[in-house]
């Protein structure tokens, strides 16, 4: 069975990848995922602002008590000329050059900035880690109720260009689904240079525990009922876009991956059931694919993909509208009635 | 190449460049020079050879003296760094290394001595004390000097196989910033050839051409081999001036070995060395300028003396000499410079070389980096123009005692006009300093300026003034002393207007900045009085800024040193506007370069914020409205406290007489508790409604601010309206109150009482029983409280709960507002002793953190109850400390045999039944402690009527009938290092000593350097690429003895443990060891985080808890207790919350990755063991042979 694939560019040998999670943040958890079976690993995203927050802090402890008693002007060694990118950056680029070095397969590493010197800093500095990719966590809150939708859009374009022009390996984005048109901004990426669209983001969805009280930080791993969102625009953009498309979000199962690759995915990625089940479910969910294809007769995944995309021709919309529409008659059908319908 | 650099730095610049080894210890104002030798090594810097030297800290100077004397004997250039007592400890390897003509130049900052007190200050006490080892003494007058004078000595002694000690003024000219030029290694290389280095090499040990060194001698020819080297020593002099001539060719910079500078025809002259020689031949120029026939020598190589070259360089119209010694030798004739110039005169005389004997007079002067101005040195040659000088006397203090002191003037100004200075007054790691040291290489940066920096600190570790003394100008920078008539002064909190002269320094016409949260049209109005009328009669311009709120605002809070910055070159005009922010841009681009992008865009953004936020303020001509300033200490302070200490703190000690100060270094107790020194804007305040009274929060406050009193609720009745009670929570009082009260104006803010605080209030998750308040509000209500809780009666000891944290609460602290940093860990466990053995305490304090919270003037913590009884406490040595203590142990052993041995022999006069009481009594418990101090009072009062030799012995010392409590307390430094061979001796000793090991795994005090203490994996100064030996298990070690008490603990995790482990150890009739977690702002973390690293620390396995009692051991049981549960984090978990962990991630993840690895291996395996203990019987320990 053929399940090799092409990502960003990258030959793959299957189209499943792991994403960015703490089965990462490790050259032997990197090595695990690839032995396994995994065909590419994302990195866990450097967060610039997490950085910067760590070289504010760290400051504030050595200066805190600098200067102040005659026996000693400061408590530390000077910092090493080697430190050249304190608040965890190095660390980060370290943990990319040794899985490179660690694994046979694709390394990607994913960057969530918040200034544009850090967006193109960062992505160059994993360049020459040796990142075989760069994919961009683009969160961008727009906490300003006076920000339009199009200034949201402008600023991943941007992002996106700033970035392109410090880099020379591929670079993906990931996006959130909180858009008003998703299928437009897709096209602006693509067209801007993107060489891959990972749909879609999961956003840190801090809760208030009314018991501690307190807010807790929370973030639940996703699961296979929040995956049709993004299947449905994989579908819609799948022939629309240039770029490789990568599915993330709610990965359980063999039948997940191959409803991904009918949408018309190039790769799969999953976190939670690799966080749920361990690396080496990656094993499983491969040798289930395997299995899949060969029933469905496929010799491969490319003759899989896109099988139930949207077709080029058709209206999306309509298209999209005309599932609603069958979706709410089936409900109907099942429940006797749609609340509110 | 031009450089603005310290002296330290001059220094081992040319030192590190020259030698292959570096043996190297901490001691202030030496350290430098080792850290920056380590932390080149570690970044692979190489010397002109090619190698990058190797640079290995020792366990004490002593150490590293021998490791030197071995690295030398075995061929290899080696060096160290020193400084006082270090020099001190070195001492018989120096004639070792002089004995057997090795080539080697020491670097030494010279600092005082320790006597009747310790000072960490400058003059030439510690050098004086080596003048007779046989090492060549070189002197350095400057920071060019420093860099110069260390290749000269490394040239020379290459040449003359003698060892040079080169040497320059501690803190005046090891930490002075001055501009000066950098040696090429060209240079060094010219002046240190190969050919002398494979030479040295050549005369190293090696069995290829084996030769015996360091045979025993007999009275047969010991007295000949001393005499050989006389040659080479008698070559010296010429040897020095050859290398100083050769420099010269290569610099233009030209010395002599003695140096005359003056009228060419003087009449007086002034001989001196070090730093102070500058300031005597500027002043000579001066006086010179306006006719007077005065000469100035200074002397550079004072071993061995130049005799020749001394006789060669006085005109021979010089009638008159006064020398001067930085340094004092009690009961000596006169100072060793007065004397060996004295006797070089007259014996040139008497040979024929000098015509005219001159009176030569001998004076000390500047010792401890006392001020040595222009005006002391025309004091002098004012002294030398009278009818009939002293012979012996003093410049620069009031010595009404001995009558030896002269007068001079004060206000003698020779600065050039040119020149400009400025003054900063600022508040400890306020960035002030920093800030400033950046502007001063920013100006020194041009080529045709000249800068100087000096920095002035006071005696606290937090908290206290920082006063920053800058110079620039066109001309060289030769005025080691203060600035005086500044033109610019910045007050950098005006606060400090309150407490400290700042306008004490300003000149006429001058510009003062002033950081004030206040508008500037309200700034006026908030001066005191004295200081406005000041501002009218100096004709101050002024200026203010809130530099808090734009740090603030630009994302750095607290960092106003960006802000003050570009504030003074804005408004001091010594560069132009746009030029100096480009440059100030620039500094912090270099500065913060390895901080990382955001700490250099934030501290842009605050100069760009700076400008629009800095006012003039207008100076209303017709108003001085201002407040009355509030005297230093209450006028009811004891007389001492009033006449001495608060003169002191107000910063007039250098004006205090001779007669004012005790003649023993015996100073009273308990004198910061006059100091109320309002340092942190926030406070701690109880919530009586929430607090469960536990006791926690006063447990763990490092500052002795929160107290605890049960009462009866009568006692309310006159209490202030804001004085806050809650019921006593406790069953068997019924009507009784508790109060918790903070002691608002000695809180430090740190807020670790919030974070012990088990409790919140109902609906108010965020909020503790005691929270951070602001100061200002609850000022007045708070100082009436504190007055008011202090008039409410002290509980009884005999009937407090000594087993519980919240019952020992209720003793009175007896340790308290010391000046350690906010938040220190290691405070409260002192705190905690004094509340449990505090008036029957006996303290030896080993040098260190400890005995400078402790110990330095001029407040002091340890203090006494109401009935004047309390810890004595003495500070010995850094070394010594463990058989310091046990020599008070013994002292007071024999004195207690004494007493029962008299009071056996007095049984019947003073009663058999007190006396059967006295010497049978079981002291252990505290209502036995009580019961025996009432019958030893009975037993004084028998005795005042009993007269004879028995009686009177025995009332010498019927006080040690009450058990004494010996403790002997210090850090790691002292007991894991320099002092672990006494340490290890003493616990072997048997005797009933208590060991308290305050271990902060670094040597905090001198700024964090590694010991072997410090963890695997950590980075500290000596270990910078992190530490790679594991910490050694000082437990253990004492546990293989057998009849050890030992336990480790860690309040933060367990102050159950912690208390019940001191009690064990203070009960235990034997030696008694215990080492506590003590966190410290040499690990990198949020001070009110200190408790949650303890508990973390444990909790990962770091920190085991433990005790091991033998008692238990005597009685059949296991003695080996684990007190703490199994490890339940990662170590990474503990250790990552610290930047001396994150450093290592930060600069080499694969080897903090590797040592992370190995750390863990070793706690796992540590626990394993630990385990295996705590499960074995008795008989698989060691026995207590002891009868």
């Amino acid at each position: 069975m053929d399940l090799s694939t092409r990502y960003l560019g990258l030959a793959l040998r299957n189209p499943l990848v792991a994403s960015a999670s703490p089965l990462a943040s490790t050259v032997p958890g990197v090595r695990r995922l690839v032995d396994a079976g995994v065909a590419a690993v994302v990195l866990p995203s450097l967060f610039e602002e997490q950085v910067h927050r760590e070289q504010l802090r760290d400051l504030q402890l050595v200066e805190a008590h600098e200067h102040a008693f005659s026996e000693a002007a400061t408590y530390f060694p000077s910092p090493s000329p080697s430190a050249t990118q304190p608040g965890g950056a190095k660390r980060y680029l370290r943990l990319v050059e040794r899985a490179v070095a660690a694994v046979d397969v694709p390394v990607i590493a994913s960057l969530n900035g918040s200034t544009p010197g850090g967006w193109s800093l960062f992505a160059h500095a994993m360049q020459e880690a040796g990142a075989a990719a760069v994919e961009l966590n683009i969160t961008f809150v727009p906490g300003d109720p006076r920000t339009t939708g199009r200034q949201v859009e402008d600023r991943h374009v941007e992002i996106l260009e700033r970035v392109l022009e410090n880099v020379s390996i591929p670079v993906a984005v990931k996006l959130g689904p909180y858009f008003s048109s998703p299928g437009e901004l897709a096209l602006r990426l693509d067209r801007t240079g993107a060489r891959g669209l990972v749909l879609f983001n999961r956003f840190v969805q801090p809760d208030v525990d009314p018991e501690a009280m307190v807010v807790s930080p929370g973030f639940p791993l996703s699961t296979p009922v929040e995956a049709p969102l993004a299947r449905t625009w994989i579908a819609v953009l799948h022939g629309h876009v240039g770029c490789s498309l990568a599915a993330s979000t709610g990965v359980e199962t063999a039948a997940d991956v191959a409803a991904y690759l009918l949408a018309g995915a190039d790769v799969v990625m999953s976190t939670s059931s690799l966080l749920r089940h361990g690396p080496e479910h990656a094993s499983v969910l491969l040798d289930g694919l395997t299995d899949w294809l060969a029933r469905k007769g496929f010799p491969g995944v490319d003759e899989a993909r896109g099988r139930l995309a949207v077709p080029r021709d058709v209206d999306a919309s309509a298209y999209e509208r005309a599932g609603y529409v069958a979706a709410l008659e089936h409900a109907r059908e099942t429940y006797g009635g749609v609340p509110g319908a | 190449m031009r450089a603005t650099i310290d002296g330290n730095e001059a220094a081992v610049r040319v030192a590190y460049r020259l030698n292959e080894l570096c043996a190297i210890y901490p001691i202030t104002p030496s350290s430098t020079m080792a850290e920056l030798a380590d932390e080149w090594s570690s970044h692979g810097r190489t010397n002109v050879w090619g190698t990058v030297p190797a640079v290995i800290e020792m366990q004490s100077e002593g150490g590293a003296a021998g490791a030197l004397h071995g690295a030398l004997q075995g061929g290899a250039l080696s060096t160290t760094f020193t400084a006082s007592q270090g020099l001190l400890l070195m001492i018989p390897n120096l004639y070792k290394i002089a004995g057997e003509l090795t080539s080697t130049v020491l670097h030494v900052a010279a600092r005082s001595l320790a006597a009747q007190g310790l000072s960490i200050f400058g003059d030439h006490s510690d050098v004086m004390a080596v003048r007779q080892t046989g090492f060549a003494l070189l002197a350095s007058a400057s920071v060019q000097e420093a860099h110069d004078l260390a290749l000269v000595a490394q040239a020379a002694t290459m040449r003359t196989r003698v060892p040079f000690i080169h040497f320059f003024d501690g803190f005046r000219t090891s930490h002075e910033m001055n501009t000066i030029d950098l040696l090429d290694d060209d240079v060094l290389r010219a002046m240190v050839p190969e050919e002398l280095v494979r030479e040295h090499r050549s005369r190293g040990l090696t069995p290829e051409r084996p030769f015996i060194r360091g045979t025993a001698q007999n009275p047969d020819v010991y007295f000949q081999a001393r005499e050989t080297v006389n040659p080479m020593y008698a070559r010296t002099p010429a040897a020095v001036q050859a290398a100083m001539d050769e420099l010269a060719t290569h610099t233009g910079r030209a010395y002599r070995v003695v140096e005359y500078a003056g009228h060419p025809e003087a009449e007086r002259v002034v001989v001196l060395m070090g730093s102070g020689a500058q300031t005597a031949r500027e002043t000579m120029r001066h006086l010179v300028a306006s006719g007077e026939r005065v000469g100035v020598v200074q002397v550079r190589l004072y071993r061995p003396f130049p005799a020749a070259e001394l006789v060669a360089a006085l005109p021979r119209t010089v009638r008159r000499v006064a020398v001067l010694d930085r340094t004092k030798e009690p009961g000596s004739h006169g100072e060793p410079l007065y004397l060996d110039v004295a006797a070089t005169l007259a014996e040139a005389h008497v040979a024929g070389t000098l015509e005219q004997a001159p009176l030569v007079i001998g004076g000390r002067f500047g010792l401890s980096s006392k001020e040595f101005t222009p005006g002391m040195v025309a004091g002098v040659l004012a002294e030398l123009d009278a009818a009939a000088p002293r012979p012996r006397f003093t410049i620069g203090i009031t010595d009404d005692v001995g009558g030896t002191s002269l007068p001079w003037d004060a206000d003698l100004d020779i600065e050039e006009p040119e020149t400009l200075r400025a003054v900063f007054h600022g508040i400890g790691s306020d960035g002030t300093v920093g800030a400033n040291k950046n502007t001063i290489k920013i100006l020194g940066s041009d080529p045709d300026v000249h800068a100087q920096a000096y920095f002035v600190y006071d005696s606290k570790k937090s908290g206290g003034v920082t006063v920053s003394h800058l110079r620039f100008g066109p001309h060289e920078i030769r005025a080691p002393y203060l600035v005086s008539r500044a033109g610019f002064v910045g007050c950098h909190d005006i606060g400090l207007l309150e407490k400290v002269d700042v306008l004490g320094s300003a000149g006429r016409g001058a510009t003062l900045l002033l950081n004030s949260p206040r508008p500037p049209e309200q700034v006026w109005d908030a001066l005191p009085r004295t200081v406005q009328e000041r501002i009218h009669d100096l004709d101050l311009r002024m200026f203010a800024i809130d530099a808090d709120r734009v740090a603030r605002d630009a994302g750095l809070p607290g960092r106003t040193n960006t802000v003050l910055q570009t504030c003074f070159f804005a408004i001091s005009g010594v560069l132009p506007r746009a030029e100096a922010i480009a440059k100030v841009k620039a500094a912090i681009r270099t500065t913060y370069a390895r901080r990382g992008t955001e700490v250099v865009r934030r501290n842009e953004a605050a100069v760009d914020a700076t400008l629009a936020a800095l006012h003039e303020v207008a100076v209303p001509t017709d108003r001085t409205n201002g407040h009355a300033l509030v005297p230093p200490v209450p006028p009811d302070a004891p007389d001492f406290v009033r006449t001495v200490t608060a003169e002191m703190m107000a910063g007039r000690g250098d004006a205090l007489p001779v007669s004012a100060l005790p003649v023993d270094g015996t100073f009273p107790s308990g004198t910061t508790a006059y100091e109320k020194r309002r340092i942190s804007d926030l406070v701690a305040q109880w919530d009586p409604e929430t607090c469960i009274q536990c006791g926690t929060c006063s447990f763990v406050c490092p500052h002795s601010v929160i107290r605890s009193k049960h009462y009866d609720e009568g006692e309310l009745e006159d209490a202030p309206e804001s004085f806050a009670s809650a019921p006593l929570n406790a069953v068997g009082l019924p009507g009784a109150r508790y109060t918790l009260q903070v002691y608002a104006e000695d809180c430090t803010g740190c807020a670790l009482c919030v974070e012990a605080c088990p409790v919140s209030p109902l609906g108010e998750p965020t909020r503790r029983a005691i929270n951070l308040t602001e100061l200002e509000p609850i000022l007045e209500p708070a100082r009436q409280d504190v007055a008011f809780f202090e008039t409410l009666p002290v509980n009884n000891r005999a009937r407090v709960d000594f087993g519980t944290v919240r019952g020992t609460q209720f003793l009175l602290p007896l340790f308290e507002f010391s000046g350690a940093c906010s938040g220190c860990g290691e405070t409260p466990y002192l705190k905690v002793l004094t509340q449990l053995f505090g008036e029957r305490l006996t303290v030896a304090n080993a040098t260190g953190c400890s005995s400078i919270y402790g110990g330095n003037l001029p407040t002091t913590p340890w203090t006494r109850n109401a009935q004047g009884r309390g810890p004595a406490w003495s500070n010995s040595l850094f070394e010594d400390n463990a058989e310091f203590g046990l020599g008070l142990r013994l002292a007071a052993d024999l004195h207690t045999a004494l007493a029962r041995t008299r009071l056996a022999e007095l049984r019947a006069e003073v009663g058999a039944d007190l006396a059967d009481a006295v010497l049978g009594a079981e002291q252990v418990r505290e209502s036995a402690l009580e019961a025996q101090r009432e019958r030893v009072a009975e037993l004084g009062r028998r005795l005042e009527g009993l007269s004879g030799p028995a009686a009177q012995d025995l009332r010498s010392v019927a006080d040690h009938l009450l058990r004494r409590s010996v403790w002997i307390v210090g850090g790691d430094g002292w007991a894991y290092d320099i002092g672990a061979g006494g340490l290890d001796h003493v616990l072997a000793s048997g005797r009933d000593v208590n060991v308290l090991v305050l271990d902060t795994e670094v040597y905090s005090n001198t700024g964090g350097q590694a010991s072997k203490a410090t963890p695997l994996g950590a980075v500290a100064k000596f270990a910078s690429g992190g530490k790679d030996l594991a910490k050694k298990d000082l437990a253990l070690q004492a546990i293989a003895y057998g009849n050890v008490y030992v336990a480790r603990v860690a309040m933060g995790a367990d102050a159950h443990q912690t208390l019940t482990a001191l009690r064990e150890a203070e009960a235990y009739d034997g030696p008694s060891l215990v080492i506590a977690y003590s966190h410290c702002i040499a690990h990198g973390i949020e001070m009110r985080d200190g408790l949650d690293q303890q508990y973390r620390a444990v909790a990962s396995g770091h920190w085991p808890l433990v005790r091991y009692d033998p008692t238990v051991r005597a009685s059949g049981g296991n003695p080996f207790q684990l007190d703490s549960p199994r490890p339940r984090i990662r170590l990474e978990d503990y250790v990552y919350r610290e930047l001396r962990y994150r450093m290592l991630r930060d600069a080499d993840p694969d080897e903090a990755e590797r040592l992370l690895g190995l750390a863990q291996e070793a706690v796992d395996q540590r626990w394993a063991t630990y385990e295996e203990m705590a499960g074995r019987g008795a008989a698989r320990f060691a026995t207590d042979a002891r009868r």
